[in-house]
């Protein structure tokens, strides 16, 4: 009876540990699969017109440029307001803040964005900055990867700073520091790579959004700076074309998906690297 | 020479200390942008959606025709949509996540360990869009073909199968938006259980490892116990992005905005129908009713985030 017992647990524990070595495989599989279809897809083609050639229409001739430059325009405007709200928000919840009712809220607020579905930052920011100027800038898309990438920021700086010995902190106020010089100039440069991470991933999700992006941002099919103008970029075309009946637009798509795909990636493994180097 | 003078020591503040407040209000001033922009969000899509929750009422959330011709809009098709398809996703990418967390902290040798687990999350991170290129291109015919042909032909007239695999062989449905889901909400779980798997004291698992038990009964009886209600948090966070997911469903659901009939029916969810509508929506009462939707959307993810939010503070403090 005793070894009956056993061997049913132990045979429970076998299809238990099969079952979530299955899983696993599984997984890696079907995840493999896509990045091996994206990389074959895309690849193919990725050529020198990819990167100085203006989107086309169908049948002829055409590349991305317009759309990776609007992409970086529009990452890097956005990025550098996140940087400055989040960074200074994230400061004021760890420093100032810490448990006060006021923080608690904002925290809670803050967890909300962080993970709110981006299609509606993209109807609000339609609603604040589009319809009272006319239509779909650059600027507004920037603004709505803005408030995507704010979150993101603000809890990896607070979360960072945390982490920071007090001591750090009573030394500022040894030397008679005034406590913004002690933050600016002590804790901000021991968190610093910290708060680089974050900012790294921020923008990697940045980069690959759509949704906020499809109404503010609008396309352009043209090579442009304009900041008050319609602005192409990847998210959007990738968008664009992959719905278009046509081949060579959805060849494009793939290209598109790759670049973005590729960037994302890297920029996660950057961001892995300065964080692992930091660890002792 | 005579004690020193408590007024000879005073010195002048530090240089730049009347900066201080000035710095501090900045930085709360930024906290409160944060606060200032979820409340824009809500104010925004109440102001907008105003109209249409006022001339259809009630009636906005059970009617399920949306018709921009005939300027009537029922949300019943996207909201039900919506719930569908990430409570599929949730079910189809729960057990597979779970595996692989239990995998990665159980049984996994040493030396893949770290490559199985830095992969996993930096799957986490592919824009949707990705995926749903995927999903479109690759996943939707192959579904078709192998799985959705074969299971109608195969259901018998009249039977509950027959009811839930009506629809039109394309791959864009309801069922196929699921899978492309649970997909991708799949990395992002498994990198969240495993933490939390992490948290549970060594101690405890080993003590339960010499009373003899089996992995399986140390999961289910020592760790799942130990962080369970983190564990329906992140289950909940995991949830809470499926249900906005918008660039991946929009690709392969067929956006059809009638209740959806079967599983192999094509639908739509709240954030695929503001996707494809709201560039092109020609009234203002299709507007006012796309960003109604939008507040409908915002409403059921905020619930569900904020309980994600409350039980996976729970188990710290516990």
């Amino acid at each position: 009876m005793a070894s009956l017992k056993k061997s049913i647990r132990s045979a429970g524990n076998g299809v238990f540990i099969g079952l979530c070595f299955i899983a696993t495989v599984l997984a890696l599989a079907v995840l493999t699969v896509i990045l091996w279809t994206l990389v074959v897809k895309g690849a193919g083609g990725v050529n020198l017109h990819v990167f100085t050639m203006s989107t086309p229409a169908s049948g002829s001739e055409g590349g991305l440029l317009n759309a990776i430059v609007g992409s970086i325009i529009m990452c890097s405007i956005g990025m550098v307001i996140a940087v400055l709200f989040g960074v200074l928000a994230g400061t004021w919840l760890a420093e100032y803040g810490r448990n006060h009712w006021y923080a608690e809220t904002v925290r809670f607020v803050n967890d909300i964005l962080l993970s709110a579905p981006s299609v509606l930052v993209g109807l609000v920011v339609f609603e604040f900055l589009v319809v009272p100027f006319h239509g779909a800038s650059a600027l507004a898309g920037s603004v709505a990867l803005a408030l995507v990438a704010v979150p993101i920021i603000t809890r990896t700086t607070e979360d960072v700073l945390k982490l920071q010995p007090s001591a750090l902190r009573e030394s500022g106020v040894a030397l008679g520091t005034p406590l913004w010089t002690t933050i600016r100039q002590v804790l901000w440069k021991s968190a610093g790579a910290g708060i680089l991470t974050g900012g790294l991933l921020a923008f990697a999700r940045i980069s690959g959004e759509t949704a906020p992006l499809i109404f503010t941002a609008g396309g352009n099919q043209f090579f442009s700076l304009k900041l008050d103008h319609e602005m192409a970029s990847l998210p959007t075309v990738i968008f664009n074309f992959a719905l278009s009946a046509y081949d060579d637009l959805v060849r494009l798509a793939w290209t598109a998906s790759l670049i973005v795909a590729v960037a994302v990636l890297a920029a996660n493994i950057l961001a892995r690297t300065i964080t692992r180097e930091r660890r002792p | 020479m005579s004690a020193v003078d408590a007024a000879f020591v005073r010195r002048s503040p530090p240089k730049g200390a009347g900066f201080d407040p000035i710095f501090k209000w900045t930085c709360a001033f930024a906290a409160t942008v944060l606060l200032a922009s979820l409340t824009g969000i809500v104010i925004a899509l109440a102001i907008g959606g105003a109209p249409a929750f006022a001339k259809f009422g009630f009636g906005f959330f059970t009617n399920s025709h949306w018709n921009p011709v005939t300027e009537v809009y029922g949300a019943e098709g996207p909201i039900v949509g919506t719930l569908i398809s990430a409570i599929l996703a949730l079910i189809f990418s729960l057990p597979i996540a779970f595996g692989v967390a239990v995998f990665l902290v159980e049984f996994c040798p040493g030396p893949l360990r770290r490559p199985i687990g830095v992969a996993v999350e930096l799957l986490a991170g592919i824009p949707s869009i990705v995926y749903g290129m995927w999903g479109l291109f690759v996943f939707a015919p192959l579904f078709a073909q192998y799985v959705q042909l074969p299971l109608m032909t195969a259901a018998p007239p009249g039977s509950i199968w027959d009811t839930l695999t009506q629809g039109t062989p394309n791959g864009a449905n309801i069922f196929t938006a699921s899978i492309i889901l649970a997909i991708m909400i799949l990395p992002y779980m498994a990198a969240v259980l495993r933490d939390l798997f992490l948290t549970v004291p060594v101690h405890l698992r080993e003590s339960g490892y010499g009373m003899g038990s089996t992995t399986f009964e140390v999961i289910t009886s020592i760790t799942l116990p130990y962080v369970r209600r983190s564990a329906i948090g992140a289950v909940m966070l995991g949830l809470g992005r499926a249900l906005g997911e918008t660039m991946a469903v929009t690709f392969v659901i067929g956006n059809s905005h009638l209740l959806p009939k079967s599983l192999f029916d094509s639908g739509s969810t709240i954030a695929s129908t503001i996707a494809n509508e709201f560039n092109e929506s020609t009234t203002d009462m299709h507007t006012a009713s796309l960003i109604a939707l939008g507040l409908v959307l915002f409403l059921i993810t905020f619930v569900v985030l904020a309980i994600a939010r409350a039980l996976l503070g729970a188990d710290k403090t516990a």
